[in-house]
């Protein structure tokens, strides 16, 4: 393996706990120059992935976070002719130069660097069917050329691509044929322990472990339209260090619980299995044998 | 190479192309997958599988490649080539490197597999098994098929293991539908205009506009594009239908969920329509709408789709009077009646849970299915339903 190659070599930041398998695949990524794909649940950590990327690589990061109304072309360049008209009204800059008017987008800027960088797409799947396929070219000789003035952008240095996507529309075959791709697992409790304790240091164990037992439960409810994620989670357990609840509250009732349902539904679901006095687990054994191996 | 993998995958339905394939081999070229089974299993599932319902298909297939070590695994080219690369070697002494020349290659391969077929565990350290950590001569060969963890420190699980445990059962596309599969398959229900509030700029117009008005700015806005499909749904509910009611529901909660279509409205019937449809499920009086007066209500652009087994007797839907329900009865055909729905909409499609292979022993069904275009209540049908409401036409019958 080559310096440069070892020098680019992702194992995960004291921020961020990757698993084996992500950090092989963004290595992978790394080492091929291809784009990576990371799908998953939200609130696995998709986008922070990224930032943790981009960070532990000392690489700059450009955001492109993708809206529905997003064109592939606006990541490239765009070309602001109101400004220019009203330029040529109005007077202000050169109008005849028609590349004072040109405003490079995320990818463009990307290219553009002198140094390689991590360029983030954010929820791909956003935008309209056809915009990655939009993007292809682009993304694979990693040039583009600005119609309006013949100029051409040139990639330096290819910058690493990740693209996050919530699975809310198909991905073209074409598009997904260049990339490497990556599902986020919803992290086991083992692993779940590790992310908490890089978000809240030094929990005691056993109020740590009633935590999860009760957020393993509640997401193996299928009465609930919207399972509590990671992100959730943490928050809720900052809820709980804040309000300073004590261990045996928390065996009766699950206290903060917006922190963890977003939504009404659900919260009624919740309440209503109160209301029939059912009970919470408080061991990892009435969880049943997925969570006892 | 491995191309037993690769054939396996695309028999299982997984869609291989030589472009990941090359990925693949590209990737191995640079080592990256280290000298662990389980990497090597990562690798190849981030350069081959692109989505994570294919992940339990992969899973079976790379289990059943690299499991069993008596077959004829065209692995040991690798595994020698990598021993006889003197680089890997750099963990072991002089004198466990002396010993491995002294083996002869082809009793390098043999113990190789003997060793694997003794051993049944993961092993760490020591100097016989393969594995981390240890000195035995065979650890260290790049990819070998027992699942014996081969990483470094802090990965505590086989790569076999792992696979074993078929995590990603429940991504798989062919056994339920889900929602976001559905809503996926309906997105492309959709017919674009422009239509709405004027708020985007033309900026054709705009410069036309400014060079009539001698270079004074005048702005002119146009309605932005949206989507302008609107669906009738009716459904059967009860009966024989009773089995089907999760799908049905949820395809009910992705139609709903579909904020993308310009209007969406559902009424339900009861094994098949007469004269009243209803608004709601429970089929009461109180709720129910004429036949006759929908047709009023929604013109033909509506694109309608009809979701029931149209497994019923041929009186129900031939007969006059044929209602089963005796309160409800008239005159009027069934029959007659998916005509009229069929004449008055431009496309109407008939989504069908039963299993294709059931359908032409339903004499009704064969029926229906001669009026609509019928199509199997799964992802796949509900796609190809869909280009049917707003593809290329097709004549009615040749459809399914």
């Amino acid at each position: 393996m080559s310096a440069k190659e070892e020098f680019y070599k992702f194992t995960g930041t004291q921020g961020y706990i990757a698993s084996e398998s992500l950090v092989d695949a963004v290595n992978c990524a790394l080492a091929l120059e291809r784009p990576l794909l990371v799908k998953g649940e939200p609130g696995t950590g998709k986008t922070l992935l990224a930032r943790h990327v981009s960070e532990s690589l000392e690489m700059f990061m450009e955001q492109w976070h993708i809206k529905s109304t997003s064109k592939a072309a606006d990541g490239l360049y765009v070309y602001d002719t109101v400004q220019r008209l009203n330029d040529s009204r109005f007077g202000g800059s050169d109008v005849s130069n028609i590349s004072n008017y040109i405003k490079l987008g995320p990818v463009g800027r990307v290219f553009s660097a002198d140094k390689r960088q991590v360029l983030l797409i954010d929820e791909v799947d956003k935008a309209d069917v056809e915009f990655p396929n939009d993007l292809l070219r682009e993304l694979d000789e990693m040039r583009f050329t600005i119609t309006e003035t013949s100029a051409e952008v040139v990639a330096k240095e290819r910058p690493f691509v990740i693209i996050t996507s919530n699975n809310e529309k198909e991905l073209p075959d074409a598009f997904l044929r260049r990339c490497i791709f990556h599902f986020i697992e919803f992290p086991e409790p083992q692993m779940m322990k590790k992310i908490i304790d890089v978000h809240h240091p030094n929990l005691d164990t056993t109020l740590l472990d009633q935590v999860l037992i009760k957020f393993y439960w509640l997401r193996e409810q299928n009465e609930l339209r919207k399972k509590p994620s990671t992100s959730e989670l943490i928050d809720w357990i900052a809820a709980l260090l804040r309000g300073g609840i004590a261990l045996d509250q928390l065996e009766e009732h699950i206290p903060f619980m917006g922190a963890l349902l977003k939504n009404e539904q659900d919260t009624e679901a919740l309440a209503s299995y109160d209301d029939r006095s059912g009970r919470y687990p408080s061991n990892w054994a009435d969880l049943g044998p997925r969570y006892n191996q | 190479m491995f191309s037993t993998l690769f054939y396996g995958l695309r028999d299982e339905g997984v869609p291989v192309a030589m472009q990941e394939w090359m990925t693949l081999m590209d990737a191995l070229g640079k080592g990256l997958h280290g000298s662990s089974l389980l990497r090597f299993y990562y690798l190849s599932r981030a350069c081959l599988v692109k989505s994570e319902t294919y992940y339990d298909a992969f899973d079976r297939v790379f289990a059943r490649v690299f499991h069993d070590i008596e077959g004829s695994l065209p692995i040991e080219e690798e595994v020698l080539e990598w021993l006889r690369n003197p680089e890997n070697h750099q963990q072991l002494s002089p004198e466990q490197l002396a010993e491995l020349e002294r083996l002869s290659q082809d009793e390098l391969m043999r113990k190789f597999f003997e060793t694997l077929a003794e051993q049944d565990e993961r092993h760490d350290g020591g100097g016989k098994w393969i594995g981390t950590g240890g000195h035995s001569p065979y650890g260290h060969g790049g990819v070998h098929p027992t699942g014996v963890r081969v990483g470094g420190p802090g990965k505590n699980r086989s790569a076999m293991k792992v696979i074993g445990e078929r995590k990603f059962k429940d991504y798989r596309t062919d056994q339920a539908l889900d929602v976001r599969q559905i809503r996926v398959a309906l997105k492309r229900l959709r017919h674009v205009t422009r239509h709405g509030v004027e708020t985007e700029l033309d900026l054709d117009e705009t410069i036309d506009e400014t060079c009539r008005n001698a270079g004074e700015i005048e702005f002119v806005f146009r309605a932005p594009k949206r989507n302008n499909l609107r669906v009738l749904l009716l459904m059967d509910v009860g009966g024989t239908m009773d089995p089907y009611f999760e799908p049905v529901s949820q395809l009910l909660t992705a139609l709903y969920e579909e904020r993308g279509l310009r209007a969406f409205e559902a009424y339900y019937f009861h094994n098949t329509i007469y004269d009243c449809v209803y608004k709601n499920a429970t089929l009461r009086p109180d709720a129910a709408v004429n036949t006759a007066d929908l047709l009023r209500y929604y013109n033909e652009h509506w694109k309608v789709i009809v979701v029931g087994d149209a497994a019923m007797h041929p009186a129900e839907l031939l007969e006059p009077y044929g209602n089963i329900n005796p309160s409800m009865t008239s005159e009027t055909t069934s029959i007659t009646w998916l005509h009229k729905i069929h004449e008055h909409f431009d496309r109407t499609v008939w989504l069908n849970p039963d299993e294709r292979r059931f359908w032409e022993h339903s004499y009704t069904a064969r029926m229906v299915k001669k009026l609509f275009p019928m199509y199997h209540l799964s992802v796949e049908g509900i796609g190809d339903a869909v280009n049917g409401l707003v593809g290329a036409r097709v004549s009615t019958g040749e459809a399914a």
